[in-house]
């Protein structure tokens, strides 16, 4: 029998029904596996005793016939999600046992549909970096390595965490977050899939915020079906969020089809960009092909704005950030600096000792263009860049159904080998344009490079057509069959 | 460049200086030291250097983007919600006296 942290979860749920093992049977592989990885450093918490109560949970329901949609199934929390009563730190030392009293919407929504919690998913400090670099925990390891070296790469980031846990089996699937590549670029690096749906799909509740216009939910699962499943149960309205749409959650994994007769796929050709290897653009010419196999028309589309799209993005995040993390002044929860002379002093002796490197720096990049006499040179005509961004995909989505692209410009990297902020933002060039226009977009694996790495493909869908995206997905991973893995050395 | 691009966005003209680097840390309240600032300043003007080239994009005649997607702000009703939670709501406080936020000192 292959092993249970093997399967995916469509596997698990349908063995689990089928009476093939108990939930019991899977959490106890899955805690185990969680435990025999900790050199990844992936979990900041584990849980195990809450993927057994749910576990049992399952197994008795199962008896009664009366079985939710993630019975059985264990995952991994990204530490961005409030989890009542468990750390909740967002990767940094100003939450050090921060516990919340509450539990975000989409962990609730998920607990609901039955899943169980293996653990919280270390990050990139309040999903600021793109490597796990940035998190008060050190970094995880990817569990991939260079053929015929043992350097330790990155697993990406900011959902780093989240990534290499599903890559590893040390996870069914787990939420990520994703505010400008966040669940795809990690994703790509670890040869899984990932997909942030359209803004305002998944609530922000109790997700710790990072830019507030961007940050989305998302599922990372070793499979299309799997992210469907969880994405479903993770969506839906939640009068709790401003920004939460009303609207009903579609039915993704019923609606599956990889036969994309008659759909048309853009290509957009400001996305072939100087300084990619020439594998990454080739294997976008394969998934070019592989979507045509499947029936549907390749159109080349322009997006004119996309160089534009990270310089936007780093005003917009940082200048969000520096207002949503405002909040961390030592007053009403995390860290605190004492022996100081004042209140102000307290302020600034406690944010000085609980950020990070990176997290300081977008707050000062934030709050200058936020101050007197730069606003609108910067945040405003950021904002006005950003609308003509959106007005790109419009009217690119009258040309297309599907928007392909590559969803990096490199394979994953080795800790501690970038270390200029800005080489380190111009990992999400593929990934920003989609954030800034609030639209689904997903990272399917597509292959290996010379190193033996995974590489991602980049599916953009127009607003609330998840399922267009999703399905382009499937019909890439039916021709792909990405089967590699990492060699198991932790 | 657009002639009606504003000047202060114009690729590589803005460049902050140690002593504006510091008033930001100030209205961000994050307590540096000089070395902080030293090596902050380059890597700032790095950046804002690189976010300039906006300037070189026409949006004469375009209206910021307020939201990503287009949806009306519900009104919901002014009622009470949730409440009488105030341990829970202290429990993570650095420090809560009397069922309050404690914090230090502010008038000698």
């Amino acid at each position: 029998m292959t092993e249970l942290t093997s399967k995916t979860i469509a596997e698990l749920r349908d063995g689990f029904r089928a009476g093939e093992f108990s939930a019991r049977e899977i959490a106890d592989s899955f805690n185990g596996a969680v435990a025999a990885a900790r050199t990844l450093n992936a979990y900041t918490v584990e849980t195990p005793e809450d993927a057994l109560a749910a576990a049992d949970a399952a197994d008795k329901a199962r008896g009664g016939g009366d079985i939710a949609s993630l019975a059985g199934i264990p995952l991994g929390i990204k530490d961005l999600f409030a989890t009542q009563g468990v750390d909740t730190t967002a990767g940094s030392r100003i939450l050090k046992n921060f516990r919340p009293p509450y539990e975000s919407t989409v962990t609730a929504n998920l607990r609901k549909a039955g899943a169980g919690m293996l653990g919280k998913l270390n990050m990139d400090e309040f999903a600021m970096g793109s490597s796990n670099e940035t998190s008060a925990y050190g970094p995880v390891i990817s569990p991939w390595r260079r053929k015929g070296s043992n350097v330790g790469l990155t697993p990406g980031g900011s959902s780093g965490g989240s990534a290499a846990a599903v890559a590893a089996h040390i996870a069914a699937g787990a939420t990520g977050t994703d505010t400008g590549g966040s669940i795809r670029q990690p994703a790509a690096f670890v040869g899984i899939t990932g997909i942030k749906p359209t803004y305002g799909r998944c609530s922000r509740w109790g997700v710790v915020a990072f830019a507030s216009s961007l940050d989305q939910a998302g599922p990372m699962a070793k499979t299309v079906r799997d992210c469907a499943i969880l994405l479903e149960a993770m969506a839906g309205f939640d009068p709790k969020d401003s920004t939460s749409l009303d609207l009903p959650v579609p039915q993704w994994e019923a609606n599956l089809s990889s036969d994309l007769r008659g759909k048309r796929v853009g290509i957009p050709k400001e996305y072939r960009i100087d300084g990619v290897p020439t594998e990454i653009n080739a294997l976008w010419d394969r998934g070019i092909e592989w979507l045509q196999d499947a029936g549907a028309t390749p159109v080349e589309i322009s997006l004119p704005h996309t160089k534009y799209a990270l310089p936007t993005y780093y005003i917009i995040a940082p200048a969000e950030a520096s207002s949503n993390l405002a909040r961390y002044d030592g007053v009403r929860y995390g860290l605190r600096v004492e022996g100081v002379k004042s209140l102000d002093d307290m302020y600034s002796a406690t944010r000085a000792a609980g950020f990070g490197a990176e997290v300081k720096r977008r707050i000062m990049i934030g709050t200058y263009v936020l101050s007197a006499g730069f606003y609108d040179a910067y945040f405003t005509k950021a904002q006005k860049v950003r609308a003509l961004i959106k007005q790109d995909f419009r009217k690119a989505f009258e040309q297309c159904d599907v928007i392909l692209t590559p969803t990096a410009p490199s394979a994953a990297f080795g800790i501690g080998e970038t270390t200029d902020p800005l080489a380190m933002y111009l990992n999400d060039v593929f990934a920003v344009p989609a954030s800034l226009a609030g639209l689904p977009a997903m990272s399917v694996p597509g292959g290996l490079d010379e190193q033996e790495l995974p590489l991602g493909l980049h599916l953009i869908g127009n607003e609330l057509d998840e399922q267009m995206v999703l399905n382009a997905g499937l019909a890439i991973e039916e021709r792909a069959r990405f089967t590699a893995r990492p060699e198991k050395w932790w | 460049m657009p002639p009606g691009a504003p000047a202060a966005i114009r690729r590589g003209t803005m460049s902050v200086t140690n002593e504006q680097v510091r008033h930001i840390a100030r209205l961000a309240r994050i307590a540096m030291s000089d070395e902080e600032l030293d090596r902050l300043v380059p890597e700032l003007n790095n950046i804002l250097g690189w976010v300039e080239q906006l300037g070189e994009v026409n949006t004469d005649g375009v209206e910021p983007l307020t939201a990503v997607i287009d949806q009306k702000l519900r009104l919901r009703d002014d009622a009470v919600t949730e409440g009488n939670i105030r341990d829970e709501v202290l429990a993570n406080a650095p420090e809560a006296q009397h069922g309050f936020f404690a914090v230090p000192k502010v008038i000698e």
